[in-house]
């Protein structure tokens, strides 16, 4: 078991290498943040003093260096663009983002879950088609057309909720949050729409498919000869059974629900870190863009070893298939 | 269940409608980059900056000077090199303190510091004297008629603030410093800082101590000011109401806005013209398909390519008419410009003639480099342009990128055909000279990616610094504009138009310089 772990973290740490030196490897093919950072009126002199100063003429694999180096002591640099920390400003940026997420994850996760139970017991209703029909919209459309749609609905014609922004928020520690404040929940829900649809969809179609398949085995049908209750077999006995691959997925998809958001928080200018990301791309803000790039990557190393390691303790037979073949 | 949706609805309704007539609720694309007067000099930087401090003399909303924390200046009788500004009278700082001479000397001395991005501006400047409280000596290296045009953007801080918050040095934007001074200020603007989050929402309230309160509307009490950057929501902001004006205003949103009961959207001529650079000093350039020779460097060649550009076209099709067509790269309110300069034709046949007599009469191909998130529509006038081209024959292939790809190409030299657009604040062809004309060196022409070189122009470019009779000074600029056309080094193609959104209630004219000053805002 341990043996097991200690390799995971090394696999680990090994591709969160990987990814900094193609981040590294990339940044120079997105511009110069040079002629950005000194202003119209600048001189040759300037230019070369300036690249000096930050670093750029060094090759790529120095600027990395330079960058795990100090990266290990838990300094990402100083923002090109804002001049602050860069740790400081993803701080003051995550909640944002976290939030969103959250909200988005949970509204995903309990909409899919009811739709997909819903389409699976009345699969042959006209509403469960018509709810599958347009399901495909959620996966089909792209996010910024849904967020752009959403707002020209209930921002622009009906004038129900905000079309940007996160509204008020309270302060609490380091951490600012938007549940507290009428504006701030008001603020949440098309984002969150906008950022759950596809993974709602998702959980939809495999919680119906997987809830059709358990319907069909046997048990199900001596559960049903036996004369239990039908509203007992469809949630005690199918939908218990229908939960474990759809929890590893959304486990899976909640790292890329934090990386999608890039497109809804640019669409809502919602201060979260995707936002952050947008504006350093556009700048050339090295520093940010490696931040950012490591913090995604190290939530998905980290969210796979865990589920991993889940699996190691949860399904007995990995446990016994691995000790076997050791042997 | 449907009475709480409803009644959630009417009360949403009723926020949206409630809010305070005296509050500007302010969005552009882009967020001030710090409070800090001297550590950036870029738009939407100075413009927040303008609400909180002040400069000497500003531009109104017209564009033109306006005393400010100067009641009035001129030259020296006697001595050309040094200009006398005399000081408004009972001005305090947001924090009670006095605007006096000693004041101005400190912020210029900050200013001209190492760390100051503004120093370029005073350059000219050797020592900043108080004379008395109220009496301020400019000596400059020789007479520079332009000085006051310079100082339009450089604010005054309070020195003993600037002492007791130990930021009397500018904040090191390289090494990547923040301090007291990037989100705290103290100016003698019509507006105090309240609250600020950069890149989210910044609040300021009225100065009611201002000394110009009965001299402007200052209808406004609090700005709001928020960054939003995707355009579409921008304007889906200023449909729903949730902000009152909006910069940067998408043109193809342009009818949509104005055709909305209780919004309307104001235009004028920007600061900033739109051209093409062509790299025509070398014998040879590599990206295009001649060997051993270098077709731009043909002035038949250039003007054949000037002929070529239909800029009607262009307005029409891809400006929606939110441009004016120029034929010189000074926008039209700069010294220098005259209507003759900026009359320019479409010339097909002419063109090819042209072509021909170069003996380029089969054409050639080059690449044409351009940015695609800088200027309006950028992208769209550079296609239009290479249908244009092809039309007497010279293939263009059309590369376009992010600005932080496309300007390190010019400033490297990297490019031999791209787009730039120039402003110019000092409203002074000089600026324009030193910066695009006058051959690349150490410290003039670092924008001109042209390869063009004449020794007689740099000679009169430099004159203009220090020419003090305006008529001779306007005479030479006249010279080198006819060279400039002549050769035709550049192919201009518009000067943009600004585009501002606001709400009918919001009384305020677009500013050539795009920095809305809030003070001049009636709000009805």
């Amino acid at each position: 078991m341990l043996a097991y772990i200690i390799r995971r973290v090394a696999q680990s740490v090994l591709v969160l290498l990987v990814v900094g030196l193609v981040a590294f490897a990339m940044f120079r093919f997105v511009g110069d943040p040079v002629d950005a950072m000194l202003g119209q009126e600048r001189t040759q002199a300037d230019i070369a003093r300036l690249t000096a100063e930050l670093g750029l003429d060094q090759p790529f694999p120095v600027q990395y260096w330079r960058f795990l180096e100090q990266a290990v002591q838990g300094n990402f640099g100083l923002s090109y663009r804002q001049g602050r920390p860069v740790s400081e400003i993803l701080v003051e940026r995550l909640p944002a983002t976290l939030e969103l997420a959250f909200v988005s994850g949970l509204m995903a996760l309990a909409g899919g879950i009811a739709l997909g139970i819903f389409t699976a017991i009345w699969r042959r209703g006209i509403s469960a088609n018509i709810i599958m029909t347009v399901s495909l919209i959620g996966v089909s459309l792209p996010t910024f057309l849904i967020g752009i749609l959403l707002i020209y609905l209930f921002s622009v014609e009906l004038g129900w909720l905000p079309s940007f922004g996160r509204g008020e928020v309270t302060r609490i520690g380091w951490w600012t949050t938007g549940f507290l404040t009428e504006s701030g929940l008001k603020a949440l829900i098309l984002p969150a729409i906008t950022l759950g649809l596809y993974q709602m969809t998702l959980i939809m179609r495999l919680v119906r498919t997987e809830m059709l398949e358990v319907l069909r085995m046997e048990y199900i049908r001596f559960a049903r000869a036996r004369g239990i209750r039908e509203k007992s077999i469809n949630f005690r006995h199918a939908l218990k059974n229908t939960l474990v691959p759809v929890i590893t997925i959304t486990g899976l998809q909640l790292g890329s629900i934090i990386a999608f958001a890039i497109i809804t928080e640019t669409v809502f200018q919602w201060p979260g870190v995707g936002l952050l990301f947008i504006n350093a791309i556009q700048f050339v803000d090295i520093p940010v863009m490696a931040a950012y790039l490591m913090l995604i990557s190290v939530m998905f190393v980290g969210i796979n070893l865990i589920v991993d390691m889940l699996y190691f303790a949860i399904d007995p037979r990995l446990r016994v298939d691995r000790t076997a073949g050791g042997h | 269940m449907k009475t709480t949706l409803l009644l959630t609805a009417a009360l949403l309704a009723g926020t949206t409608l409630s809010a305070s007539a005296e509050t500007l609720r302010w969005a552009r694309a882009g967020d001030s980059l710090t409070f800090d007067p001297h550590a950036q000099n870029e738009g939407p930087t100075h413009a927040l900056a303008h609400q909180i401090y002040e400069p000497l003399i500003i531009r109104d909303m017209t564009g033109a000077f306006e005393a400010a924390l100067a009641t009035d200046w001129a030259p020296k009788e006697g001595d050309p090199n040094v200009w006398v500004f005399n000081l408004r009278q009972g001005v305090t700082f947001h924090d009670g303190a006095d605007f006096t001479a000693e004041d101005v000397v400190f912020s210029i001395n900050r200013a001209q510091s190492e760390q100051s991005r503004m120093k370029e501006l005073l350059s000219s400047v050797v020592e900043v004297r108080a004379v008395d409280d109220h009496t301020v000596e400019f000596v400059t290296d020789g007479p520079n008629p332009i000085l006051p045009s310079n100082l339009t953007n450089m604010f005054m801080m309070d020195s003993g603030w600037a002492e007791a918050n130990g930021v009397v040095e500018v904040q090191d934007v390289d090494g990547g410093e923040t301090t007291f001074a990037t989100t705290n200020a103290n100016g003698t603007g019509a507006f105090k800082v309240v609250s600020r989050e950069p890149d989210v929402k910044t609040v300021l309230t009225r100065n009611d101590a201002y000394w110009g309160m009965d001299q402007f509307p200052m209808e406004v009490s609090e700005i709001v000011y928020t960054p939003i950057q995707n355009a579409a929501t921008r304007v889906a902001a200023l449909l729903s109401g949730e902000v009152d004006f909006i910069q940067d205003m998408p043109v193809q949103d342009l009818q949509r806005v104005s055709g909305t009961d209780g919004l309307v959207v104001k235009t004028a001529p920007q600061n900033r013209t739109i051209f093409f650079g062509l790299n025509q000093g070398p014998d040879d350039i590599p990206n295009d398909n001649v060997e051993g020779k270098n077709p731009l460097a043909d002035v038949r060649v250039r003007e054949a390519m000037n002929l070529a550009i239909n800029r009607d076209a262009i307005r029409q099709v891809v400006m929606r008419g939110q441009s004016q067509p120029a034929g010189i790269i000074a926008p039209p309110f700069v010294n220098g410009w005259t209507e003759e300069m900026n009359q320019v034709e479409t010339d097909i046949d002419k063109a090819k003639a042209l072509m021909e007599e170069a003996g380029y009469g089969d054409g050639f191909s080059i690449q044409l480099d351009c940015p695609n998130d800088r200027y309006v529509n950028d992208e769209g006038i550079c296609q239009a342009a290479v249908g244009m081209f092809g039309q007497i024959g010279i293939t263009v292939n059309l590369d376009a990128k992010p600005k932080a790809q496309h300007f390190p190409l010019i400033s490297s030299g990297g490019t031999d055909f791209y787009m730039l657009g120039w402003g110019v604040p000092t409203y002074d062809s000089e600026y324009i000279f030193n910066f695009l004309v006058h051959t690349r060196g150490e410290e003039r022409g670092s924008w001109n990616g042209t390869g063009y070189s004449n020794p007689d122009l740099d000679a009169k470019i430099a004159s203009l610094a220090s020419e003090t009779d305006l008529d001779k000074r306007n005479a030479t600029i006249a010279e080198i504009w006819n060279t400039v056309q002549d050769e035709v080094l550049y192919l201009p193609i518009h000067h943009q138009v600004l585009n501002w959104g606001m709400k009918e209630n919001v009384g305020i004219e677009v500013s050539p310089e795009d920095d809305p000053k809030v003070k001049y805002f009636t709000m009805k």
